[in-house]
């Protein structure tokens, strides 16, 4: 599950401004493959922690009702360009990826 | 013998065994992790999906809350939506889908600095209220917008 991340932040003033894309298939186990009639079994995203210099900037819990190929975006104070920003992600089959990145 | 199975637990908790476990049926996701909150993302109503992600299902209508979401999606698969809470104080936010099976679709923890503004996409089955509430010194605060959907993004 490597390079599921994509991260981008950048600081204006004080504030920096971070947009991360998960490639995550976010299913919510109620969909039914078509040809076989069987349901896919769940697989989503259930816990994204956000961490910017050592600190916990957001921590998010998500159901299955968020879009497939899951986008967040948020904004935290008191960052300055060339801080280190952390996403990391958990889902409910156990998998896992973090992604390490400065802000610019 | 306890003693290692307790160590082989330990080692291997990030993704093997429980890992297998949970693929297997044998576990449900949420008994590994205790953090998640299965009542609250199980529940089919939204008061009780409200009571679970923010202690109570009363909150008071305010309009320094912004949810920003489309009048019309045609794609419920993915409903942009935005939620920029102007409430002094403002730790917890959570949005819901009203009319989903599950309206709880995702529930923030803002850090000490992090500004009340969240962006994300979600699924929406049908015409619903999206409603986002937000926690501000220990009260709750809420703000809706119905948006019409054309084609349902759940199920399929």
């Amino acid at each position: 599950m490597a390079k599921s991340i994509k991260l981008r932040a950048k600081a204006k003033g004080d504030v920096a401004t971070v947009k991360a894309l998960i490639s995550h298939p976010m299913e919510t186990g109620l969909r039914k493959d078509k040809k076989t009639g069987k349901p896919i079994p769940a697989e989503f995203i259930q816990e994204v922690v956000c961490e910017s210099a050592g600190k916990t900037v957001l921590s998010a819990q998500w159901g299955s009702a968020i879009s497939k190929n899951p986008f967040i975006s948020f904004k935290f104070s008191g960052a300055k360009s060339g801080d280190s920003i952390k996403v990391s992600w958990v889902d409910n089959k156990g998998n896992s990826d973090s992604l390490e990145g400065k802000i610019k | 013998m306890n003693h290692n199975r307790r160590v082989l637990l330990k080692g291997s908790l990030a993704a093997g065994a429980v890992g297998a476990a949970v693929g297997a049926g044998l576990l449900t996701p949420k008994a590994v992790m205790a953090a998640w909150a299965k009542d609250a993302f199980e529940a089919k109503e939204v008061n009780a999906a409200m009571t679970g992600a923010m202690g109570s299902a009363d909150a008071t209508a305010s309009d320094k809350i912004k949810l920003k979401a489309p009048d019309i999606a045609e794609n419920g698969a993915v409903v942009p939506i935005t939620v920029t809470s102007n409430i002094d104080g403002t730790t917890n936010m959570s949005i819901l889908v009203a009319n989903n099976n599950t309206p709880l679709t995702s529930t923030y923890e803002l850090g000490p600095t992090t500004e009340a503004y969240i962006s994300t996409r979600v699924k929406m089955g049908k015409t619903s209220d999206v409603i986002a509430v937000v926690k501000a010194g220990g009260k709750l605060y809420s703000a809706k917008k119905e948006v019409k959907v054309t084609i349902g993004g759940c199920g399929g």
